[in-house]
């Protein structure tokens, strides 16, 4: 009886009375559900699209007002010279000056002085010593693997390929990482611009890619160099941000050295801080890279060629086989940069003493390398183009092994996949389908206030408004029960797996390995076993995104664990508490705040594979993005980006909010 | 030369809070501890007013959030205080442009950190060229100058190491000999050996007691030991809660004590290792006795013999003059000062 009396006192009421009495309403209320033609306006907002929908205007007509600007702008003439798209256009052709440098160095060679594209024995020998010199043998050995893989397995032109998504690389990855680096540099040093440049990093990193690619499309066309062009879009936030971070980490006392050395603003710059922040920034080119490895197959959406193209050709075919191959062939390269990559911010200088060889050895591996190899590839015609004849392709053998697995698993599979969809994700779809979305905007609201913060409550209230009123509600909340049903999943994978692996170093060390590799892989990699094993249906969609997001649930609960203060452990031990009373009584409560921030993360994580399982027919917001996307519809593509965009923010800042108020309650923060 | 000023602060406030310049305003400049704390202002320094001697080491001591390293960046500007004034060498520093700043910085003033502030990626023959370097000095020159700033705090041999290569003495030996790379007049050294082992903590000490020897800086020292304080200092300020509370000779510190907070930091000094004859002796008696001790003797190494004796002795000063007189009971009541209020 106590137990009901506090749980009404307290703020269960409050927080899901809206809820009841929304539902209460459905009794009072004619017409109150959604399978009536003209469902009350509180229930689901009026003007939404409920079916398949070719363009809706919601009650707020935001997709027509983007249009209008959209139109606006193409028209629209600076100082009556040229116009906007003009001036996209223009910058995108300064882009294709440097493409074409890199796609002649790689692939094309440049014809009009009879050279060719770079031998693959220079690559090779370049990429083993490059290893060698920031870490070892063992980088260089993955190195060297990753490439010896392409061009022995370029039966179909895996290396031509990788080339082209390459040389697309090696110049988005550089001008997102300058962007980056300057913005980043900029809001550390102008306060106002840092107000104006954090929120926009915040939506730009949650706007699913499809919806910007449309406008890349519209302003700059396609091809590679719009591929390039929406990479470094959406690869440049990442560096920004941990230049920031960098920035203001350097310590103060590194600064006052540097003041007290009587440095100018400039010399402060570049001599004192950006050294400084070496570590955080070289990470940020670590994320730049795996950023425009994970656009390679997006980007191919808009006409990019390369592996990301081969890729989506042989998924939409469902030639699993090769698809495969050309999969193999991404994940290598990806592990081989983001391991290179890193290795470059870990790597610190070294002091080497003696003659110009023994103090430059790795230059002069270089300088001898190409010497050896220019020879090779001059006496041989091997060296210089790889034969044909002695490539190999495992694809047929793939496709038969895929195909027998596949069918022997069939039965059980499908056992398995209509048990999830009857008795778990059709249930939790229909609670999704019929939340109230005024209930849904004082749930948030209530959450929010709880949290103590009056403009915390307001935010996350318009942006669910925002989406109510755009009219893509209820398609908002397929892709919300999508999410939740996968975060459901990877909760009960994750931190049970995240527990076990906390217990013993070794555990952890071979558990965030296998994460770290697993979240190398760029995302469409994971609709191949998604397709392979549950065919096309709201499983195999869920499967992707779990498979891709448990992973930040499983490394936050590890970090959470293994992060209790050791003292606290030993109190507890000698307190008399067993193995079991130590997890669930100290180590699960203190770590539970990072538990959440993982939770969160997941969150982000699986929104953005929604968007990418779109591919494989879901019908949330994804498959109006890609309609958008066929369509060029840019203002809908947009707005239905934002949706997404808010979903993630309206968790995000509720669940970090809670966590930090959690941390502060426990002294982990001030 | 002796008594000249080098640095003059006066009247330094430092406020954390909100509004604190409209808020010292509006309390005469002088605002009290309840209406700093009821209005939630923080005071990192209040009202300091403090004369840097040329060529003196003059320590400023007080336990943590008690002022002192805000203090000495108010007087190198590297905060600038919410109210007061600071006077280097005559020049007002606080109305100085960014570039005469530059200039003093440059070329008068050299400082040293609590955890050494080395630039990482730079080696210790870069990072002590440093403020050469964006001086604009050429390469060659500015390394030759550095390799002898090196050989000055013995680290011959290491100038191709990076900084974490090195142990935390050796670090601050770098960081001391960049602050010297440039010939500065004044020498700051916040808490510059408090992060070291106690060991290489007087290790440390003896390096920089050596190096004043042969530079004769004027400096400002920061420590929150008073052990290091009185070794090292010719003039102790210490610091309670951003009010400078005494300031004075370790001798003057120990045998009048301001106030009480003052006296139960001296408490614990082995007060033999500090007293000289001149600061217990007893002042009326000036006959000349048989013994005699020199009137900078200290009491720990004249207290045996004192004590041995049966009578008196004389107390001399440069000239041989008697000025007063040594017994046993002058020695004890020196010795065991504290226990005269139990």
């Amino acid at each position: 009886m106590n137990k009901i009396k506090t749980i009404f006192k307290g703020k269960f009421l409050f927080i899901f009375g809206p809820f009841f009495l929304l539902w209460l309403l459905r009794y009072i209320v004619p017409n109150y559900t959604i399978s009536s033609k003209t469902p009350h306006w509180a229930y689901i907002p009026p003007k939404s699209c409920l079916g398949g929908c070719g363009s809706i205007d919601g009650f707020i007509p935001f997709v027509d007002w983007t249009n209008a600007l959209i139109q606006f702008l193409r028209k629209y003439e600076i100082f009556g010279l040229f116009t906007f798209r003009d001036f996209t256009r223009g910058i995108a052709n300064y882009v294709d000056k440097f493409l074409d440098f890199t796609e002649a160095v790689l692939h094309k060679g440049f014809p009009s002085y009879e050279i060719g594209p770079l031998p693959w024995i220079f690559i090779i020998t370049l990429t083993v010593i490059l290893g060698f010199y920031l870490r070892g043998w063992r980088l260089a050995l993955l190195g060297g693997t990753c490439f010896a893989y392409l061009i022995l397995f370029s039966k179909r032109g895996i290396w031509e390929l990788s080339m082209k998504s390459l040389a697309a690389i090696s110049v988005s990855a550089p001008l997102a990482a300058l962007i980056g680096l300057c913005l980043g540099i900029l809001a550390v040093k102008r306060k106002k611009f840092a107000n104006f440049l954090w929120p926009m990093l915040n939506i730009l990193q949650s706007l699913p890619h499809f919806s910007y690619l449309i406008l890349v499309v519209i302003f700059v066309g396609i091809g590679t160099k719009a591929g390039v062009i929406a990479t470094v879009i959406f690869a440049f936030p990442p560096m920004a941000r941990l230049t920031i971070l960098g920035l203001q980490n350097i310590s103060q006392e590194i600064k006052e050295a540097g003041v007290m050395a009587g440095c100018t603003k400039w010399q402060m710059l570049f001599k004192v801080e950006i050294p400084a922040a070496r570590s955080p920034i070289m990470l940020g080119i670590n994320q730049v890279i795996m950023q425009c490895l994970a656009m390679i197959v997006i980007a191919a959406f808009i006409g990019q060629p390369g592996l990301g193209h081969d890729l989506l050709i042989r998924l939409q075919g469902l030639r699993l086989g090769e698809a495969f191959e050309i999969g193999v062939a991404v994940v290598l390269i990806a592990i081989t940069l983001d391991r290179y990559s890193q290795a470059l911010a870990l790597k610190e200088p070294e002091r080497r003493e003696g003659n110009f060889v023994k103090r430059n050895p790795y230059l002069c591996a270089t300088f001898f390398a190409i010497i050896i190899c220019s020879i090779l590839v001059f006496l041989f015609p091997f060296f210089n183009e790889y034969p044909k004849e002695l490539t190999v392709s495992a694809s047929v053998y793939l496709d038969n092994a895929i195909k027998s697995f596949t069918r022997s698993l069939f039965v059980p599979l499908g056992i398995f996949r209509d048990w999830m969809l009857i008795y778990f994700l059709m249930p939790l779809k229909a609670v999704f389908q019929s939340m109230p979305w005024t209930g849904v905007i004082l749930f948030v609201g209530a959450i929010g206030w709880k949290l103590g913060k009056m403009r915390l409550a307001l935010t996350v209230m318009l942006f669910v408004f925002f989406i109510a009123s755009s009219g893509y509600w209820v398609r908002a909340m397929i892709t919300l029960y999508m999410v939740f049903a996968s975060l459901v999943i990877c909760a009960l994978i994750g931190i049970p797996l995240g527990i076990w692996a906390s217990k013993k170093e070794s555990r952890t060390k071979l558990v965030l390995n296998i994460c770290d590799i697993f979240q190398t892989f760029p995302s469409f990699i994971y609709l191949l076993p998604a397709i392979m094993l549950f065919q096309i249906s709201d499983v195999s969609a869920i499967f992707a995104i779990v498979i891709y997001s448990s992973i930040p649930m499983i490394r936050y609960t590890v970090f959470g664990l293994r992060n209790v203060p050791q003292q606290i452990i030993e109190a507890s031990i000698t307190s008399g508490c067993t193995e079991r009373q130590l997890l669930w009584k100290v180590k699960m409560p203190l770590a539970f705040p990072e538990i959440i921030l993982g939770a969160n993360q997941t969150l982000m994580f699986a929104l953005f594979m929604v968007m990418i399982a779109g591919f494989i027919g879901t019908v949330d917001l994804s498959q109006e993005i890609f309609r958008a996307l066929s369509f060029s519809d840019g203002g809908k593509g947009l707005i239905i980006g934002l949706c997404v965009a808010f979903i993630g923010l309206t968790a995000d800042r509720l669940l970090v909010e809670w966590s930090n108020q959690m941390k502060k309650k426990l002294g982990f923060i001030n | 030369m002796d008594d000249q000023i080098k640095i003059s602060c006066s009247n330094i406030w430092k406020l954390y809070g909100e509004n604190p310049e409209k808020f010292l305003k509006e309390n005469n400049n002088n605002p009290s501890t309840e209406q700093l704390k009821s209005n939630k202002y923080i005071p990192a320094v209040r009202d300091a007013s403090i004369d840097v001697k040329t060529g003196e080491i003059l320590v400023i001591m007080g336990l943590s959030g008690s002022g002192k390293s805000t203090l000495l960046r108010c007087m190198s500007k590297l905060i600038q205080p919410t109210d007061g004034q600071v006077f280097f060498e005559g020049k007002d520093l606080l109305k100085a442009t960014d570039k005469e700043l530059i200039e003093i910085r440059r070329h008068k003033m050299g400082m040293v950190f609590q955890h050494f502030a080395l630039l990482p990626h730079r080696t210790v023959l870069q990072n002590v060229a440093f403020p050469l370097e964006v001086q604009g000095i050429e390469p060659i020159k500015r390394e030759d100058r550095a390799k002898e700033v090196i050989k000055l705090v013995g680290l011959e041999g290491r100038e191709k190491y990076y900084p974490r290569e090195l142990s935390g003495g050796q670090q601050q030996r770098v960081g001391l000999a960049r602050s010297l790379a440039v010939e500065p007049d004044v020498w700051f050294l916040d808490e510059p050996f408090s992060a070291l082992d106690p060991l290489i903590r007087k290790e440390m000490q003896n390096e920089f007691l050596r190096l004043q020897n042969m530079l004769k800086k004027t400096i400002v020292f920061i420590t929150h030991d008073f052990d290091e304080a009185i070794r090292l200092a010719d003039r102790i300020a210490i610091m309670y809660e951003g009010l400078i509370v005494q300031v004075g000779t370790p001798e003057e510190l120990i045998t009048k004590p301001a106030t009480d907070y003052v006296a139960e930091f001296t408490k614990d000094i082995p007060r033999s290792k500090l007293l000289n004859a001149e600061s217990v002796m007893n002042n009326e008696d000036k006959k000349l006795y048989d013994n005699t001790v020199n009137c900078k003797e200290k009491i720990e190494k004249i207290a045996s013999k004192v004590l041995k004796s049966e009578g008196s002795y004389s107390v001399i000063d440069e000239n041989k003059k008697v000025i007063g007189s040594l017994s046993k009971k002058e020695i004890i009541k020196a010795l065991f000062a504290e226990d005269k209020n139990e």
